[in-house]
C-alpha cells in the first residue's frame, strides 16, 4: 500500500468514514475530526510509518507539519520519511 | 453555618521548601522551571519541568518509612509538618476524633508504578517489593498524615485531575462550615515527573518544550511541576479560642461539571463555577480584587478562562487582577490548587499580587490585567482560586481577608 493509501485509511478510520469519502482536498474539519482526533491521527501515522511528527496542539500553524488538507498531510509525511530515513 | 479560617500552611515545590521561601519567589517572579533530571529523560521530547531540587528524603525519613512513602507522600508529609506546626493545633481527644484529612492528587504514586513496571517488564524480574500497593495508592499520603497527626475523623483522597486539590479543599471547607469537623487538614500533592509520567503527557501534545507563558499570545503549552501544599482549615471560634494566627478566611466555593468534552474546556462550565463561588460566599463580583487563574498556558484554557471571567464579572473584569503562578511553579496537576492557594494568601495577607511571568505578547483573547512579569502591591479583600480539570470538572474557592 502506498503512503497515500495508508494515510487515507488512517484518516477515514479516525473519521469513521469510508476511504472513498476522503479526498485530497478534504480538511480535517470537513471530515469531522476534532483536536483529539487529530492527535490520535498523528499518533497512528507515527506508528504506521515509524516516524516522529513534530506537532504541538497549542500552535498548530507554527508546527513543522501542515495539516490544512489531506494532501498537505501526505506531503508532510513523505518529507518526514525522507528526512528520518535510516 | 460556621466561619472557616486557615491557621496553617505548608509547602514544598520547585520555588521553595517552605511557605516563606515560596512566597518570596512568587513575589520576585522567580521561575522554578528548568531541565528535567531523571532516568531516561533523553528519550522524552519534553525535557523541562518544575522539579523539586535539594529535597533529601533519605535523611528525612527512615528506611521503613522510605519503603512506604512514594515521592508524593514524602512531599505531603513535609508540607503537613510545616502547616500543622505553624497552626499550633494539637489533635487529641474529641478534636482528634472529629478532625480529618482530605487531600487531592491526580496520579498518586506515579513513580512507584513507573519503577515497578520497569522492573517487571523491562528488567524481566518476577518479584516486586511487598509494599508496592500501600506505597502507590492515591490515599497513601492522606493516610500517613492521619497516622502522623492522630486525625481520626473523615479522611479520604479526591482525584479530579487538575482540580483535585480545589475539590479536596472544598470538601474540607464544607465539613468545617457545617460543623461536622472542628478542623481539617487539606490540600494536595503530585509527583509525576518521572519517565512514564511525562511520557504519558507528551502524547497529548499540549506540553511546551521551552516555557510556560500563560495568557501570552505566543504561549505554546503547559509545563509540569511537582510538590505539595497543605493547610489547616479551622472553625473561626475554635481558632480564636486558642489564639491561633489566622492567615485568611475561606468564604465559599462552587463546583461544576462541563458535561461536554473530555479535554476541551467550556466557558460555561468555568463561568458557572466562578459565579457559584461568589454566590456561595455571598459576595458581589465587585468585591473580588484578584483571581489566581487556572492559567495553564495552553491555547484552549487561557482564552476560555478569560472569556468565563469576562462573562461573570462584566465591566469589573477589567478592574481586577488575574495571574497564573504556574508560569513559576509549573502545573502541579492534582496538587496545583493547593500551591496556588499560597498566592491567594499572600495577596490577602501581605497585599502582594504574584505575577504571570514569561508574558511576552498581548493576546486579544486574553485581554485582562494578568499582572505581567512583575508582582504588584495592592490591597485586596477577596480573591478567587480557579481550577478547571480535564474531564470538565471545575472547582473554585473564594477567600477573604480577616
Amino acid at each position: 500500500m502506498s503512503v497515500t493509501d495508508k494515510i487515507f485509511e488512517i484518516i477515514a478510520g479516525q473519521a469513521v468514514l469510508e476511504t472513498s469519502d476522503v479526498t485530497m482536498e478534504s480538511t480535517l474539519e470537513d471530515l469531522g475530526i476534532d483536536s483529539l482526533g487529530l492527535v490520535e491521527s498523528i499518533f497512528a501515522i507515527e506508528e504506521e510509518f515509524d516516524i516522529t511528527v513534530p506537532f504541538n496542539a497549542n500552535e498548530p500553524t507554527n508546527s513543522d507539519f501542515d495539516i490544512s488538507s489531506v494532501a498537505k498531510i501526505i506531503e508532510g509525511v513523505e518529507r518526514f520519511l525522507k528526512e528520518q530515513a535510516g | 453555618m460556621k466561619r472557616v479560617v486557615i491557621t496553617g500552611a505548608g509547602t514544598i515545590n520547585a520555588l521553595g521548601h517552605s511557605v516563606a521561601d515560596t512566597m518570596t519567589a512568587l513575589a520576585e517572579g522567580r521561575c522554578g522551571i528548568g531541565p528535567l533530571v531523571f532516568r531516561d529523560v533523553e528519550r522524552l521530547s519534553i525535557q523541562i519541568g518544575a522539579q523539586v531540587r535539594g529535597f533529601e528524603a533519605d535523611g528525612r525519613y527512615n528506611r521503613q518509612q522510605m519503603s512506604l512513602y512514594d515521592r508524593f507522600t514524602q512531599f505531603t508529609l513535609a508540607a503537613a509538618a510545616e502547616a500543622i506546626t505553624q497552626s499550633g493545633i494539637m489533635f487529641s481527644g474529641e478534636l482528634a476524633a472529629k478532625s480529618g484529612v482530605v487531600l487531592g492528587t491526580a496520579g498518586g504514586g506515579v513513580s512507584t508504578w513507573d519503577d515497578n513496571y520497569r522492573s517487571v517488564y523491562e528488567e524481566g524480574k518476577n518479584r516486586v517489593h511487598p509494599l508496592v500497593v500501600p506505597k502507590l495508592m492515591n490515599n497513601a499520603a492522606a493516610s500517613h498524615v492521619s497516622m502522623e497527626y492522630n486525625l481520626k475523623g473523615p479522611s479520604f483522597t479526591v482525584s479530579t485531575a487538575c482540580a483535585s486539590s480545589n475539590h479536596a479543599m472544598a470538601q474540607a471547607f464544607q465539613m468545617v462550615r457545617t460543623g461536622l469537623a472542628p478542623a481539617m487538614v487539606t490540600g494536595g500533592s503530585e509527583s509525576m515527573l518521572c519517565f512514564g509520567g511525562v511520557k504519558a503527557w507528551e502524547g497529548l501534545r499540549v506540553m511546551s518544550k521551552d516555557a510556560c507563558r500563560p495568557f501570552s499570545a505566543n504561549r505554546n503549552g503547559m509545563v509540569q511541576g511537582e510538590g505539595a501544599g497543605i493547610f489547616v482549615f479551622e472553625e473561626y471560634e475554635h481558632a480564636r479560642g486558642r489564639g491561633a494566627e489566622i492567615l485568611c478566611e475561606v468564604a465559599g466555593f462552587a463546583m461544576s461539571s462541563d458535561a461536554t468534552d473530555i479535554v476541551m474546556p467550556s466557558k460555561n462550565g468555568a463561568a458557572r463555577a466562578i459565579a457559584g463561588a461568589l454566590s456561595d460566599a455571598q459576595l458581589n463580583p465587585e468585591d473580588v480584587g484578584y483571581i489566581n487563574a487556572h492559567g495553564t498556558g495552553t491555547a484552549a484554557n487561557d482564552k476560555t478562562e478569560c472569556a468565563a471571567v469576562a462573562d461573570v464579572f462584566g465591566q469589573h473584569a477589567d478592574k481586577l487582577m488575574i495571574s497564573s503562578t504556574k508560569s513559576m511553579h509549573g502545573h502541579l496537576i492534582g496538587g496545583t490548587g493547593a500551591v496556588e492557594l499560597l498566592a491567594c494568601i499572600m495577596a490577602l495577607r501581605d497585599g502582594v499580587i504574584a505575577p504571570t511571568i514569561g508574558y511576552e505578547e498581548a493576546d486579544p483573547e486574553c485581554a485582562l490585567d494578568v499582572v505581567p512579569n512583575e508582582a504588584r502591591y495592592a490591597k485586596v479583600n477577596v480573591v478567587l482560586s480557579n481550577a478547571f480539570a480535564f474531564g470538565g470538572m471545575n472547582a473554585v474557592l473564594a477567600l477573604r481577608k480577616v
